[in-house]
């Protein structure tokens, strides 16, 4: 940690000095309880396993039908992105962008993010704007929300279970197990440990 | 006086943003910003202007929470007849039609939780600019919480987009987003702003060390 064990608690501003904190414990602030540090196993590897994973089951998710609705014999086939199109073509741009950016696009850019800093890491490589794409990267965070997404879709289905038909399509348990995937991913992931590969330009 | 009793600022350190690490503050106040020098963020001592913005957000949220809930966010057209539902009006049906799990889920989500949020950055507002020392302990829980639950209220919106998707049937029922759903999709991302924008080391800045 740059020969500096020194830490201030993001929401409290109090000092700590960091000892060695065992893999799979958090240090929490003596005063406020925010988490400051939990070092993780074997990070890069466990994290990239789970992207890879995670970019396979967002493909499926995307491509293939999502749910079909059945009333009275006529059927419509829908696939993840076929509300937002829909949203657009009826003139509501604003919400067809929020949900496809938190459901879609975001939830991509991170996965793609983690292959561009986690693969070259584990190959003992510093990839180009690490410390840029990962600060995006945490900055982006809040705004991914594939599980309230999830949410959606159960209270839409049992809404409608009782005038039409549901089918769930194969995109649907992607989904669902991509949702897990991901946050997987980010229990996996130590940030403190990304932060130290990252080399420092000027001393402070 | 061992270094737990010091907070980064009264050390003369700033904390980063992003990446934790502590850099020196510079004496004078110099006119330039200052970066982080592993990751590039911008340093500041605390969020900047983080009362002031949190209050504008706050108070938007408030103004664009009342077309939200009075605006329709559905059009359902069945057969030529077109019914168009509130959030209020949908949890009611969903009560009235015995799908009570239902209408709790999107009353607590829709109406509880932006609300609760709103009442709560308020109170945390008027605290800090108070200079209140009242538990600073369960204010920042309270601020946790506000961070950690805000996502769910765009449970509504992703209804609305799931039901536009399915209920496609041409002349036989169509449904349609309102302008309801505009407006509460702003509430729900300027509450989650709001809360990013509060800086929750302010609670902590009235607080003397007592302890040690």
């Amino acid at each position: 940690m740059s020969g500096n064990s020194l830490i201030a608690c993001h929401e409290c501003d109090l000092l700590h000095h960091l000892h060695e904190i065992p893999t799979g414990s958090t240090a929490k602030c003596r005063r406020c309880g925010m988490a400051l540090h939990s070092p993780k196993a074997d990070t890069i590897n466990r994290t990239l396993a789970l992207t890879i994973a995670g970019l396979m089951l967002f493909v499926v998710a995307n491509i293939f039908p999502f749910l079909a609705f059945d009333m009275k014999g006529i059927r419509t086939e829908t696939t993840l992105s076929t509300g937002i199109r829909l949203l657009f073509e009826q003139g509501m741009w604003e919400i067809a962008i929020l949900v496809l950016l938190t459901s879609i696009l975001i939830p991509f850019f991170q996965l793609l993010a983690l292959m561009y800093i986690l693969l070259p890491l584990l190959l003992n490589r510093t990839p180009r704007y690490l410390a840029l794409v990962f600060r995006h990267l945490q900055n982006i965070q809040p705004w991914g929300m594939m599980e309230v997404f999830m949410l959606g879709i159960l209270v839409s289905v049992v809404k409608l279970a009782k005038m039409a038909n549901i089918i769930p399509g194969l995109a649907i348990w992607s989904f669902v197990v991509l949702i897990f995937v991901l946050a997987a991913a980010s229990a996996t992931l130590d940030s403190h440990a990304i932060w130290e590969r990252v080399k420092i330009k000027s001393a402070p | 006086m061992s270094i737990h009793t010091k907070t980064a600022l009264s050390a003369g350190l700033l904390s980063c943003p992003s990446c934790h690490m502590l850099s020196k503050c510079p004496e004078t106040s110099s006119k330039g910003k200052l970066a982080c020098a592993r990751c590039g963020s911008a340093l500041h001592r605390r969020k900047p202007n983080s009362l002031a913005r949190s209050w504008a957000l706050v108070i938007s949220a408030f103004i664009f929470y009342i077309p939200a809930n009075l605006l329709p966010i559905m059009k359902t057209t069945t057969l030529g007849h077109t019914q168009e539902d509130t959030i209020m009006s949908g949890v009611i049906y969903m009560i009235v039609s015995g799908s009570w799990p239902l209408a709790l889920i999107i009353f607590i989500a829709s109406v509880f939780v932006p609300l609760a949020k709103l009442f709560i950055l308020t109170y945390l507002l008027i605290s800090v600019q108070r200079k209140s020392q009242w538990r600073p302990y369960d204010r920042t829980r309270l601020y946790r919480l506000t961070e950690a639950v805000g996502r769910w209220s765009m449970v509504d919106i992703y209804v609305v987009t799931i039901l536009v998707a399915l209920v496609n049937l041409g002349n036989l029922a169509t449904i349609e987003a309102g302008m309801g759903a505009v407006f509460f999709g702003a509430v729900v991302v300027i509450t989650i702003i709001a809360a990013m924008t509060f800086d929750p080391r302010l609670i902590w800045d009235n607080m003397e060390f007592d302890d040690e």
